[in-house]
C-alpha cells in the first residue's frame, strides 16, 4: 500500500508511465548494461518517446511545468527498478537546471526543447579532482577576450560526460574574486578545444558514464555566459537545491526496489521448515525498512513542493534534507536487503546486491552526507540568528 | 485516409467468470480494460495514419463507463471517439451488437478502412467485426497479420490460415480485422494521456443514429445461450518415436497416406 500523498491526476499519469517504461523497457536490460558498463540509447530514446524528460521544464519551453516534484516522481519510480540506467534522465535535469535558474530567454528557447523531447542529454561540470567538496578551490579559467571567452582547464567525475550534447560548465572569470569569480557557461559536445578524457570504473551505477571533461584553450562566444559574470557559484548552489531532491528520489527509488525485493524473498525462502518472513528477527528488519522508507519519502515529496511553491528563495536546507535522509536510508535500506537474502544476496543471481552498489552513491555526490549537514546547520543557524533581530 | 476503430470494454481478467443461471458473464467487480485484441487494431490504427495522414476515430458501444477505454484508446493515439450508449442498446446479441455499431458508422460517414480486434477476450464470438462489415454492404478480411496500403484506392494484406497465409486486396473502404502477430502496441507517452484526459467525447444514442427499435438491445437479440462449456481440447499432431530409421519409414506412410507425399 502506498499512503496519500495528494498527487494530481497529473501526477499520476507521470508515474504510471514512468512505472510501464521502467518495468517494460528498463528491468529486461538492467542487469545488461551493469554487465557491460554501457551508454543505454536504447532505453533512453523509450524515456524521450513517453516524455519523462519533459516533467520539470516549464511548458514555454516544451515540458509539463511539473516542477521539481514533477522529476522526483520520475526518478523515484525508475530507480525502484534501476538506479543507474535512470541517471541518464536524473542527470540531464542536473545539467539542464542552470540554463533553468540563470539562462536568458534566447538560451532557453535554445537548450531546453531538446532537452524536453529528449533529442539532447545534459551534463553539469563543477566538480575539479582538486576542488570536490570546496567548489572554490576549482583551477579551470574563462578568460575573456573580446566577444569571447577562452577556456582551460578540466572538470572530472561528470556524469553524462561524453554521452551529453549540452554542457553547464563552470569556471573561474577572476581569480582575485575568488567565490565571486565563478562564472557559468554552456558548452556544447563539438566546441573546438572541449574534448572527454578518461571514463571512470565504478563500484555502482555502471550503465551511467562518468567522465573528464578537458578545455585546452576552447573558444566560446559570450551569449554562451549564464547569467553574469561572477554569478557562478551562486547559480550552482540554486542548481543544487533544485538537484538535490532528484538524488534523494533517485535513492528513495533504489531502497524502495530493494525493500519490496526483500519481502518478496523473505516470503518464498523456506528455512526450518517455514517461511524466513515468519522470524521476528526477519520481520523487524522489514519493519524498520519500511517505516524509514515512508519518513523519506514524506521529507522527499515535503521538501520538493516546498521548492515547487516558490515562496521561499532558498531551500538550501530542505534540500538538503530530503537528499540527506534519503540517501542515508538507502543505504541502509539495501544494506539490509541484502543480510535477508543471505548468501543469495551476494551473488549476481538477484539484484540487491546490485542496489547497494547502486546506492552508495547517492551519499557522495551532489555533496556528500556531511556537506548536506554543514548546510543544514549553516542554514539552521543563521535562521534563529534571524528570528533573535526580530 | 480516415479510419474507425472499433474497441469493447471488457473485464481485466484471464479466467471470466460465468453465471451458470444465466449463462452471461460476470461483470461486477472487476477491473475493465480494452480488449487485448482491440489494442492491435488500435496500434495499426494509428501507423496508418502515421504514415498516410488522416485521422482514426475510435468507437465502443457500451455504458457511459466504457468512455475511459475510449480515453485510454485516444492515449495510444487515436484523433477523436464517440461512445455509442443508450438504455435500450442493452443486452445486444452479436447481431444487435453489428448492426448498431455499423448504423453509428453510418452516421460518422466519411471512412476508408475500418479495424477491429479479431475477437473479444470476453464473449470470445470474433462476429461483431465480420457482421458489422455485412451490414455496410462493404468488403472484410479476418485475421489479418500484416497491411499494404497499395494506393489510396486499395489495400493489400495477409490473412492468417492454419496452413500458412493468404494474400488479399481489397478497395476501400473495407473492414480488417487483425490477430496479435500484426504490431506491438506503443506505451502510451505522457503528452497523449493528458490529451485523452481532457478530450472530448461526444455520445451517440438511439435516436441521434437513428437506428429500427426493433433491430437494437434485447428486442433485436435473436440468440438465446442454451449451454455454455468449454470445448475439447484439439490433437497436437501425432507423435513418432523409435530409432531413425523407421521413424522416417513411419513418417513417410503416414503422409503418403493423408496424400501429402
Amino acid at each position: 500500500m502506498v499512503m496519500d500523498y495528494m498527487l494530481s491526476e497529473e501526477e499520476q499519469m507521470i508515474v504510471e508511465t514512468a512505472r510501464t517504461i521502467a518495468l517494460e523497457k528498463m528491468k529486461p536490460l538492467r542487469e545488461y548494461y551493469d554487465e557491460k558498463e554501457e551508454f543505454p540509447w536504447d532505453i533512453v530514446k523509450e524515456f524521450a518517446k513517453a516524455d519523462l524528460f519533459a516533467t520539470y521544464i516549464p511548458e514555454e519551453y516544451g515540458g509539463f511545468g511539473k516542477g521539481v516534484m514533477g522529476l522526483v516522481l520520475v526518478v523515484e519510480e525508475l530507480c525502484k527498478v534501476d538506479g543507474a540506467i535512470s541517471l541518464s534522465l536524473a542527470a540531464t535535469a542536473l545539467g539542464a537546471f542552470p540554463i533553468l535558474i540563470a539562462g536568458n530567454e534566447e538560451q532557453k528557447k535554445k537548450y531546453l526543447p531538446d532537452i524536453a523531447l529528449g533529442k539532447k542529454i545534459a551534463a553539469f561540470g563543477l566538480t575539479e579532482s582538486g576542488a570536490g567538496s570546496d567548489a572554490t578551490g576549482m583551477t579551470t579559467t574563462a578568460i575573456k577576450d573580446g566577444d569571447y571567452y577562452i577556456l582551460n582547464g578540466a572538470k572530472c567525475f561528470i556524469t553524462n560526460g561524453g554521452d551529453a550534447e549540452t554542457y553547464t560548465i563552470f569556471a573561474k572569470t577572476n581569480h582575485s574574486r575568488g567565490a565571486r569569480g565563478i562564472s557559468c557557461f554552456i558548452l556544447e559536445k563539438g566546441d573546438i578545444g572541449f574534448s572527454f578524457g578518461k571514463k571512470e570504473k565504478k563500484m555502482g551505477i555502471k550503465a551511467s558514464s562518468t567522465r573528464e571533461l578537458i578545455f585546452n584553450n576552447c573558444k566560446i562566444h559570450r551569449c554562451r555566459l549564464l547569467g553574469r559574470e561572477g554569478q557562478g557559484l551562486m547559480i550552482a548552489q540554486t542548481t543544487l537545491d533544485n538537484s538535490r531532491p532528484g538524488v534523494a528520489a533517485q535513492a528513495l527509488g533504489i531502497a524502495t526496489g530493494a525493500l519490496n525485493e526483500a519481502v518478496n524473498y523473505a516470503r518464498k525462502r523456506v528455512q526450518f521448515g517455514q517461511p524466513i518472513a515468519s522470524f521476528q528477527a526477519i520481520q523487524h528488519m522489514l519493519a524498520e525498512m519500511a517505516t524509514e522508507i515512508e519518513a523519506a519519502r514524506a521529507l522527499l515529496y515535503a521538501s520538493a513542493r516546498m521548492i515547487d511553491s516558490g515562496k521561499v528563495k532558498r531551500t538550501s536546507k530542505e534540500s538538503a534534507m530530503a537528499k540527506l535522509f534519503c540517501s542515508e536510508v538507502a543505504m541502509k535500506v539495501t544494506i539490509n536487503a541484502v543480510q535477508i537474502f543471505g548468501g543469495y544476496g551476494y551473488t549476481k543471481e538477484y539484484p540487491v546486491e546490485k542496489m547497494m552498489r547502486d546506492a552508495k552513491i547517492t551519499t557522495l555526490y551532489e555533496g556528500t552526507s556531511q556537506i548536506q549537514k554543514n548546510e543544514i546547520a549553516l542554514n539552521l543557524i543563521k535562521e534563529y540568528v534571524t528570528k533573535s533581530k526580530l | 485516409m480516415n479510419i474507425i476503430v472499433c474497441i469493447k470494454q471488457v473485464p481485466s481478467v484471464t479466467n471470466v467468470q460465468i453465471d451458470p443461471k444465466t449463462g452471461r458473464l460476470k461483470r461486477d467487480g472487476v477491473e475493465s480494460v480494452i480488449n487485448p485484441f482491440d489494442e492491435y487494431a488500435i496500434e495499426e490504427g494509428v501507423r496508418i495514419r502515421e504514415k498516410v495522414g488522416g485521422k482514426v476515430i475510435v468507437i465502443t458501444m457500451g455504458p457511459p463507463q466504457a468512455e475511459s477505454a475510449l480515453r485510454e484508446a485516444l492515449s495510444r493515439g487515436a484523433d477523436e471517439a464517440f461512445l455509442i450508449s443508450d438504455r435500450t442498446f442493452g443486452g445486444a446479441d452479436t447481431l444487435a451488437t453489428s448492426y448498431t455499431l455499423s448504423s453509428a458508422i453510418k452516421f460518422i460517414g466519411n471512412y476508408d478502412i475500418i479495424i477491429c480486434g479479431k475477437q473479444a477476450s470476453d464473449g470470445n464470438t470474433a462476429q461483431v467485426g465480420p457482421g458489422v462489415a455485412e451490414m455496410l454492404n462493404i468488403p472484410h478480411v479476418a485475421y489479418v497479420r500484416k497491411i499494404e496500403l497499395l494506393s489510396d484506392k486499395s489495400i493489400r494484406v495477409e490473412r492468417i490460415m492454419e496452413d500458412g497465409y493468404d494474400l488479399i486486396e481489397s478497395p476501400f473502404p473495407t473492414l480488417l480485422t487483425v490477430v496479435k502477430e500484426i504490431n506491438n502496441p506503443r506505451i502510451p507517452s505522457l503528452r497523449s494521456k493528458m490529451f485523452s484526459k481532457k478530450a472530448f467525447i461526444r455520445i451517440l444514442d438511439a435516436a441521434t443514429i437513428g437506428v429500427d427499435a426493433k433491430k437494437i438491445g434485447l428486442n433485436g437479440s435473436p440468440t438465446q445461450v442454451m449451454k455454455i462449456f468449454t470445448p475439447p481440447q484439439r490433437n497436437c499432431g501425432e507423435k513418432f518415436s523409435g530409432d531413425a530409421k523407421d521413424i522416417a519409414v513411419a513418417l513417410v506412410r503416414r503422409l503418403s497416406e493423408l496424400g501429402i507425399v
